[in-house]
């Protein structure tokens, strides 16, 4: 499904941010990508969401390449991937409600799905009473929870997560992989980094571990080695 | 799918207005600002246009006939004159007339009236007092007495035309008028052009605030169009609620300054110059608000979404 292959990345202060990176991902797995602040794990990401574009090497999607489209070609793909972040990113000024809505609007939904859909993954995300809130009324785990509505409320192909946990407490942190566990298991692929141990032993699943812009270990049974 | 889209735009657009409230301040603010200046700039072009045809009003070319001169060929000149497409307006001055005004600018000057009433014949002439569209066009006028002189230089109807002593005059005021018109221009395009950076610098910096915002847009998959739509609706009512403002408020400021300035400006009343032009204005200052609001929103939230 995704493939990286040999990846690099040399910014132009010469700082080597990915060293030749071949990943490959198949679908409906669960991937955490590990490793130490700088160790290349949040550029791979922006990789794989076009957002950077590499020095060196190709990143497909299905059989795309994502670094060789139009930009109207870009947004499409990225309607395909939800996409959360360690500091929520959700648009301060709309509710709840219109924050996970304008995931559909941006994706050309019409007003019926959106009525139907938003409270349907509110209620996934167990925030149906606080549709009408605005971001800055939540706690760091409830922003969270929008944010993954955000992402999954498209019925992605994958769900992308830079450090989702970051921010969070221990209690939030188990009710977000959770979440993520069960979208995982309704089929959805995701992608995960952290440097969260506890967080990689409860997902148990395959964990790919970075050090330096390389990848050092590629487990398939959820282990965290540093 | 695109009737959705424009609907869902506009109401972002107004949400944004509404919910951003400190940051829609500012902006109307300095965007009221500008349209201030672009009002001022329409009041003086008014008030110096009309100075300027006040003053070519008072400038006029008199020929003075020859008590000789018979009254039909003073009528044939004047319809001559009038066929010329530089001339505004020519009125005639019979001998009778022009010793009446004569008597009435001396009543007061006994000397002089009883010298006249010892002649037996009136010693004035008659004469054109010509008015030219535009005091350039003197000089055209002037060409044309002397073409059209009788035969053999001998003139037989025209004493003389003040012509050259009011030429000085003309030129000068030919001089200002030019370089008024050119300086209100320049300063009318100076204080615009100033006014609009200062206002597209303010909306950037109010589009500056929204950057994660329209970064994280960009991810969701949301297309430039979509995100900046919204934007550029805000920046237009940006435009639009200022325009109302300074609409409004120049209704008392031209109340109270017109009758006070008319004096120095050959009687033009502001209030009523702006009442009587307010669709004109209305246009101008509402269009130009939507206008410099909308442009300096699309050029300010075009720089974040270059980034692909």
């Amino acid at each position: 499904m995704i493939y990286f292959d040999k990846v690099s990345k040399t910014y132009d202060d010469d700082t080597q941010a990915l060293r030749s990176v071949s990943l490959k991902i198949e679908p409906h797995e669960f991937v955490s990508i590990v490793g130490h602040s700088g160790a290349g794990k949040t550029t791979l990401i922006k990789m794989l969401l076009a957002e950077e574009f590499p020095t060196d090497g190709s990143v497909f999607f299905e059989s795309i390449d994502v670094h060789n489209l139009k930009k109207s070609e870009t947004s499409k793909l990225r309607r395909r991937i939800g996409t959360i972040f360690q500091d929520f990113r959700l648009l301060p000024n709309k509710t709840v409600y219109e924050n996970i809505a304008f995931a559909m609007e941006a994706a050309g939904r019409t007003d019926e799905d959106i009525a139907e859909d938003v409270p349907y993954v509110l209620e996934l995300v167990d925030l149906t009473h606080k549709a009408y809130s605005f971001p800055r009324e939540l706690s760091g785990g409830e922003k969270q929870r929008v944010a993954i509505a955000r992402a999954i409320v498209n019925r992605p192909d994958l769900i992308v997560a830079d450090e989702p946990t970051g921010n969070l407490d221990p209690i939030n942190t188990y009710d977000i992989v959770q979440i993520f566990k069960k979208i995982n298991d309704l089929g959805t692929t995701v992608i995960l980094t952290t440097h969260n141990r506890g967080v990689v032993e409860e997902i148990g699943s395959r964990v790919v571990t970075m050090e330096n812009g390389q990848i050092i270990r590629d487990d398939q049974s959820g282990k965290y080695v540093l | 799918m695109i009737w959705i889209n424009f609907k869902r735009i506009v109401h972002s657009g107004f949400t944004n207005f509404w919910r951003n409230g400190i940051v829609s301040l500012s902006a109307v603010l300095i965007m009221f600002i500008t349209l201030f200046i672009i009002a001022i700039s329409l009041f003086s072009s008014a008030l110096l246009k009309h100075t300027l045809s006040s003053l070519q009003d008072k400038v006029d070319v008199n020929i003075n006939m020859l008590t000789s001169a018979n009254e039909q060929d003073v009528l044939n000149l004047k319809t001559a004159l009038e066929k010329l497409p530089e001339v505004e307006k020519i009125e005639y001055v019979s001998r009778e007339q022009a010793l009446n005004n004569y008597r009435e600018r001396h009543k007061d000057d006994e000397r002089i009236l009883s010298a006249l009433d010892e002649l037996d014949e009136n010693p004035l002439g008659a004469a054109l007092n010509i008015r030219a569209k535009d005091p350039k066009y003197y000089d055209n006028i002037q060409v044309f007495l002397n073409q059209n002189q009788p035969a053999g230089g001998q003139n037989t109807i025209i004493e003389n035309v003040n012509f050259a002593q009011k030429k000085q005059a003309i030129d000068r005021l030919n001089t200002i008028i030019d370089a008024g018109q050119q300086f209100g221009i320049v300063i009318t395009i100076i204080f615009v052009l100033l006014s609009i950076l200062i206002t597209l610098n303010t909306i950037r910096l109010a589009i500056f605030i929204s950057k994660e915002e329209i970064h994280l847009m960009n991810m969701v998959g949301a297309d430039h169009g979509y995100i900046s739509g919204p934007f550029v609706v805000t920046g237009a009512l940006y435009g639009i609620v200022s325009a109302i403002f300074v609409l409004i408020l120049l209704y008392p400021i031209t109340y109270f300054i017109g009758p006070r300035i008319a004096p120095v400006f050959f009687d033009m009343n502001l209030f009523s110059y702006y009442v009587e032009n307010f669709g004109h204005m209305f246009l101008i200052i509402f269009f130009s608000g939507i206008f410099i609001g909308a442009i300096s929103s699309f050029l300010a939230i075009n720089r974040y979404l270059k980034v692909k």
